[in-house]
């Protein structure tokens, strides 16, 4: 290393230098020590003790596990999709030549920045089985045909459907993001699809969706992400709607125990770091892999499309 | 053609309003629950606006309860023996006919609403007056109760009176100022310091420094819950407001990926020529590139202000003492402790930890939304 190098090398590392100290400190520990926690029997109180892979055959029989795991996806892959639609359906809505679109884009967008414990109240209240907004809707309507809306959160099958509904109002952040990937398409290749005598559906699938691709894919990957570790809504809402017992029970009859909560009441309840530390990884596992086979679904995609 | 456009630009227009009204109403709903009596909150058909009900009762025109609505026609009578001697009741067009020792108040129709006065909380407990009255006796206006707001913010800290070392509203405020005012303070400045070396500096490693930091933002944040509750223990820091501010002053790997993008556009030259006049990098970082970067530290200081403000996950775990609980976690558990009864109280708090988020929004709307904009799609 000549004697410039060196004092680069000194300038980078001094400006990065609480960079290094914090993802030391915050990130690389962290993920390092909890891999060696999931292999121990761990609570905080006393240091760990080696046991090798018990905790992850623990995890293969532990029903909750799996019904955590299987929670989770569910409310995945409800909210992923219909989220993505979603946004998607708005910013080519407010794409659209219109008056007030910035006033829409404010509406729509706003939703997105509510504190999560405020919405989770506030939703919890329009769920309300008797006298929540949600069924004051519906019943009228339902009515019609003898039927009554569902307790929502407090019926085991219709409290993940709520749950997605709710997040269903927070999607305006995914809608700025594929409105501005909307308006970096060229004008000129709509015209010149309208001169070849493209449909509007036609058009869409030809000049908008291979441009935004990318865009789409690459954000509905951070929402499943997001999905996957879904927390407070659930905590606060199970609990509430079911008045009785923890908030980590994921009332009712466990249909909201999602993956991070009974990953939390196992670390901070039960004291059973280790175990968590195992679920943890799994989740960290089963992250990575998502992204992975996503990044590269999209990748072919995309080359498809172009 | 323009046939066409005119009907696709009203299928737009409607779809538009209808989605408006979807994504608004939960907003006025709340905002409309803040502002009722709780009997209203829990009254069928569902209303949007409060109103206050005037009826006379027991001789005053008095602000009544509408309670329910009488099933049978009948009378209101005063009983004349019997252990409710000299008390007003209700008794049935039957058991008037059967010879009931009371005396006729006045007849009732079926349908005729049973109304009560309104008590002030806190009045001496004693029978409310009442009445039977035919709907049109009972005026009503508009009226919003603001006064819901000081109730609801005074319940969230607990019971006033049983209580002595009573944590208030101010305090959870404060804490939550806390924690998102010096967390904003350290995400811009060590972000800024720590994007400017991978941006404009040149060394050997920085590439694969860079990587690794964007790998980082893979890792779920339940990998590290527990570990870093152990770093924090270890500390001693359990319990107090640092675990949630003190990590942003070391950076974060997707601040320092923002501020490296907007540093990168700024013309090399004038580093080049700074640099020429011998100035350090510290110096050309501090005169040259922060008062250029506003924009981009302007994002970054909105982005963590409302994540610290929202924050729940952390006051969770970190939180132990109620007076050091944020307002989001004061919110939460004022709701869990006492259930889902005070719906009025429950959404004015909820609208007041709101509140602050919403008004910063419609400030730098412009800002927040190409921050959005740029953060998503350049990848």
């Amino acid at each position: 290393m000549t004697r410039t190098e060196k004092k680069q090398l000194r300038a980078g590392l001094a400006f990065t230098s609480l960079w290094v100290v914090g993802l030391a400190a915050f990130t690389a520990y962290p993920v390092v020590a909890s891999l060696y926690y999931s292999f121990c029997d761990y609570s905080i109180l006393k240091s760990p003790v080696w046991c090798g892979l018990e905790n992850y055959q623990q995890l293969v029989h532990d029903g909750l596990f799996w019904k955590s795991l299987r929670n989770t996806l569910f409310y995945a892959g409800l909210s992923v999709p219909l989220g993505t639609a979603m946004a998607l359906g708005l910013a080519m809505l407010l794409n659209c030549e219109t008056r007030g679109r910035s006033l829409y884009r404010l509406l729509f967008f706003m939703p997105s920045i509510v504190p999560v414990v405020a919405s989770a109240m506030l939703w919890l209240w329009i769920f309300n089985g008797e006298y929540g907004l949600m069924n004051g809707f519906l019943n009228p309507i339902l009515g019609l045909f003898g039927l009554h809306g569902p307790a929502w959160l407090a019926d085991p099958s219709w409290s993940k459907p709520a749950l997605v509904i709710m997040s269903l109002w927070g999607t305006g952040n995914a809608m700025v993001i594929y409105l501005a990937g909307l308006q970096n398409v060229p004008h000129e290749l709509y015209e010149a699809a309208e001169i070849d005598g493209a449909s509007a559906w036609q058009r869409f699938r030809h000049v908008t969706l291979p441009t935004i691709a990318p865009v789409v894919a690459f954000n509905a990957i951070m929402a499943l992400i997001g999905a996957m570790q879904l927390f407070a809504q659930a905590y606060i809402m199970s609990e509430a709607a079911n008045g009785n017992g923890n908030a980590s029970d994921g009332n009712p009859e466990r249909s909201t125990l999602l993956y991070s909560i009974y990953l939390f009441s196992t670390a901070f309840q039960d004291i059973r770091m280790g175990y968590a530390s195992a679920m943890a990884y799994i989740l960290f596992l089963i992250t990575a892999a998502l992204t992975w086979m996503a990044a590269r679904l999209s990748r072919s995609r995309t080359e498809d499309a172009l | 053609m323009s046939r066409e456009h005119t009907g696709s630009r009203w299928v737009v227009r409607v779809l538009l309003a209808a989605c408006s009204v979807a994504f608004v109403l939960p907003f006025v709903w709340l905002v409309s629950t803040s502002l009722k009596p709780i009997e209203q909150t829990i009254s069928l058909p569902l209303t949007l606006i409060p109103r206050e009900y005037l009826a006379d009762v027991g001789g005053r025109n008095v602000e009544v309860t509408l309670d329910f609505q009488v099933a049978k026609p009948g009378a209101v009578v005063r009983y004349r023996s019997g252990a409710d001697a000299g008390k007003l009741g209700f008794a049935t067009a039957a058991q008037l006919a059967h010879g009931l020792d009371a005396a006729l108040v006045h007849p009732v129709d079926a349908g005729d609403w049973h109304v009560t006065e309104k008590q002030a909380s806190g009045q001496a407990a004693g029978q409310p007056a009442w009445d039977i009255l035919a709907r049109d006796r009972v005026s009503s206006r508009v009226h919003f109760r603001w006064d819901n707001y000081p109730k609801a913010l005074a319940a969230l800290g607990g019971d006033a009176e049983a209580d002595r070392h009573r944590v208030g509203f101010w305090t959870f405020l404060g804490n939550s100022l806390v924690v998102a005012v010096l967390g904003v303070v350290g995400t811009v400045l060590s972000n800024a310091i720590v994007a400017y070396g991978f941006a404009r500096l040149r060394w050997r490693g920085r590439d694969a420094f860079f990587a690794l930091t964007l790998a980082t933002m893979m890792v779920p944040f339940p990998v590290l819950m527990v570990p870093l509750y152990g770093v924090f223990k270890a500390m001693g820091l359990i319990g107090t407001l640092l675990p949630l501010w003190l990590p942003t002053w070391f950076g974060s790997a997707f601040n320092i990926f923002l501020m490296r993008q907007f540093f990168r556009t700024i013309p090399e030259e004038l580093s080049e020529a700074a640099r020429i006049d011998g100035c350090s990098e510290w110096r050309i970082f501090w005169r040259i590139i922060v008062p250029l970067s506003t924009p981009v530290l302007v994002v970054s200081a909105l982005f963590h202000f409302i994540f610290a403000w929202n924050d729940f996950l952390g006051p969770l775990l970190y939180l132990t003492r109620k007076d050091t609980y944020t307002l989001a976690l004061a919110l939460e558990s004022y709701q869990s402790q006492n259930g889902g009864v005070q719906w009025h109280y429950l959404m004015a708090a909820s609208a007041v930890t709101i509140l602050p988020v919403i008004l910063l929004f419609l400030l730098a709307q412009k800002t927040f939304i190409r921050g959005i904009a740029t953060t998503g799609s350049k990848n």
